[in-house]
């Protein structure tokens, strides 16, 4: 059973430095490295002075929405402005599929998470801060735990305190809303936006929600400072660099620190060693299962806000997932929306009742029942529930949907054509089960314990 | 915060122990109690558990109720004292994902989201894990097995059977 690669690919390591395969989980091994070196200097400087360095940087949210951290820093209030405690949560919910790098960060560097909610804490002028972990993940937790105990003893929080709250299986508590009110000790449904958290987050406080990723990316920030990390990538709106997670049908997945603008093209075949066994790559799932996917012919656009942009793609999360000529299109879309379906949180029609309706015409669709009109109205569907939400998971799965369904419409077409999947058992999805599809727990019968 | 002392102190001062966490007057420690609440009860949370969650946050059982029946790791039902939980996500799926549950299916007779006649181990398909370049995932008893192919399956369920 393999390791999971995590390495610096390319250019300067900075979310990674210091690590070379050897996990950087005790104090003294980060210190060795020049573990909260940063923290003490930042701690010397005026909150505003942090603050203004990570806005010139340019560094940008790595949960997905690539919102720039040093503005979302300075919309929260400073003490003397507002009398209520000020808070950070760092979202920790890693959960968007094809996304596995917040897990490594968690089990290779956590010191440098710690380190950077304390350099955070500071800039905003914080006390408490706490780090939401998705439920599943348990060995991460506990390094992670035993990370924070640790500078806890060594007198590095100086009174920040820490708080790792570990959630309970919900893909919605990565949204940052959903994610304050399970943190309340809600259900995880979204807020309606204003107010923003940053006025009126956790406990109807000032509050900062940060990826994991995005807060461990401040120490190095600082390390090499702000003007020099604007250079690095693709300036100047995708500066510095971030962990890509390929997976898929590629020769070597893992998670890559690459600059950003480094090509498609490049990740997969010379970092991760093309396609295994001489198959072709169809299509990419692109920055996560959220957004539309990326055919053959755009495999030359840099991994860059922008550039990707341009071509109606989007980052995300740092997803670059390989889909080669053996899946079938209707099944990925079909498995895609099937997850957003098991995952909405119900509050909003469109995407409670639109993601179901998806599945319901890919379904048709997959065994050859289905029109040619269905298309369009899948179409349409998809329009129904796109800005219609109080948050984008509804649009989630209509983006993936509606951009397979535009560019796969003659592999959909043969559906109809063939009177079902073309691709028979071929296809490497064919029949993959869903867990919207799961029967509740049959209850072991008594006699058999008697 | 010190680690849970388990058997040690009663579940009561344990989650009050919890709430300390946070700010008074809250209910953030409703899903750590759960979380807690479940592990002593056999793994998932029956009538009895609720009442104890809701005397310990001092709510009601059925909001208690309304909160565990969001979040997909806390049980309504009896489980087995086992979980397999196969992640069948499109990453893993794009791989082997759905031949390794057929294995588990196979090995165990039962589906997905079903438990073994002798109560032992339930099998269950979940969203990604967060594992993408090392399908297929499977999380045993919650712990992360990588690279699961299914010839690996025969021996997980052996080594389950054999602990306890």
């Amino acid at each position: 059973m393999s390791e999971t690669i995590v390495r610096v690919a390319e250019g300067p390591g900075l979310v990674l430095a210091g690590f070379d395969g050897e996990p950087l989980t005790g104090l003294a091994a980060y210190r060795a490295v020049g573990g909260y070196d940063q923290l003490e200097k930042a701690r010397a400087q005026d909150p505003q002075a942090v603050i203004q360095e990570l806005i010139e940087s340019n560094l940008r949210g790595r949960g997905g929405a690539f919102f720039p951290t040093g503005r979302k820093a300075s919309f929260i209030p400073t003490p003397d402005k507002i009398a209520k405690p000020i808070y950070i949560t760092v979202n920790a919910d890693e959960s968007e599929p094809g996304t596995f790098k917040d897990r490594e960060i968690m089990l290779k560097v956590p010191h440098r998470l710690i380190e950077g909610c304390l350099i955070a804490a500071h800039a905003i002028q914080s006390r408490h801060t706490y780090i939401y972990i998705r439920g599943e993940y348990s060995q991460e937790y506990e390094v992670l735990q035993a990370a924070l105990d640790e500078a806890r003893e060594a007198g590095l929080l100086a009174g920040v305190e820490i708080v790792i709250h570990r959630g309970a299986g919900a893909y919605i508590c990565g949204e940052e809303t959903a994610l304050l009110e399970s943190l309340e000790g809600k259900r995880g449904q979204p807020r309606s936006k204003p107010p923003f958290p940053a006025i009126s987050g956790v406990y109807a406080a000032p509050t900062l929600i940060n990826n994991v990723e995005s807060i461990t990316t401040i120490p190095p920030v600082l390390a090499i400072g702000p003007a020099d990390y604007a250079k690095i990538g693709a300036p100047p709106d995708s500066t510095g660099t971030r962990l890509f997670c390929l997976s898929g049908n590629v020769e070597r997945p893992g998670v890559y620190e690459a600059p950003h603008g480094i090509t498609v093209r490049h990740l997969v075949d010379d970092i991760g060693g093309g396609l295994p066994d001489g198959h072709t790559l169809k299509a990419v799932m692109m920055g996560g299962s959220s957004f539309p996917v990326m055919t053959p012919d755009d495999l030359d656009t840099p991994l860059d806000a922008d550039s990707l942009g341009k071509k109606g793609y989007f980052i995300g999360s740092g997803v670059v997932t390989v889909i080669d000529e053996r899946s079938c299109m209707v099944q990925f879309a079909l498995r895609v929306a099937q997850f957003y379906m098991h995952e909405s949180c119900g509050k909003c029609t469109p995407c409670r009742v639109g993601t179901r309706w998806l599945v319901q015409l890919l379904r048709a669709v997959e065994d050859g029942a289905a029109r040619e009109s269905d298309f369009d109205l899948m179409l349409d569907v998809c329009d129904r529930i796109i800005g219609k939400c109080l948050c984008v998971l509804g649009d989630s799965a209509a983006m993936p949907v509606a951009s397979c369904v535009t560019k796969f419409r003659d592999e959909f077409r043969a559906h109809l054509e063939h009177g079902g999947c073309p691709f028979g058992a071929d296809s490497q999805l064919a029949g993959l089960f869903a867990p919207v599809d799961q029967h509740p727990h049959t209850a072991a019968p008594e006699e058999a314990s008697a | 915060m010190p680690a849970p002392k388990r058997g040690m102190t009663s579940f009561y001062d344990e989650v009050q122990e919890i709430r300390t966490r946070y700010p008074e007057g809250t209910r953030s420690a409703i899903l750590p109690a759960l979380r807690l609440a479940q592990e002593r009860h056999g793994g998932w949370l029956s009538r009895r558990a609720f009442e104890e969650v809701a005397d310990a946050l001092d709510l009601t059982p059925a909001y208690c109720y309304s909160i565990a029946s969001f979040y997909d790791m806390l049980h309504l039902d009896p489980v087995g004292a086992h979980t397999i939980e196969v992640c069948t996500n499109v990453c893993c799926g794009l791989v082997n994902a759905q031949a390794v549950l057929d294995a588990f299916e196979r090995e165990l007779g039962v589906g997905p989201g079903e438990t073994t006649e002798d109560g032992a181990i339930t099998l269950r398909a979940v969203e990604c894990l967060g594992g993408c370049s090392t399908p297929t995932i499977v999380a045993v008893d919650h712990r992360y097995r990588q690279s699961v192919t299914p010839e690996d399956v025969a021996a997980i369920v052996e080594e389950l059977r054999e602990r306890e």
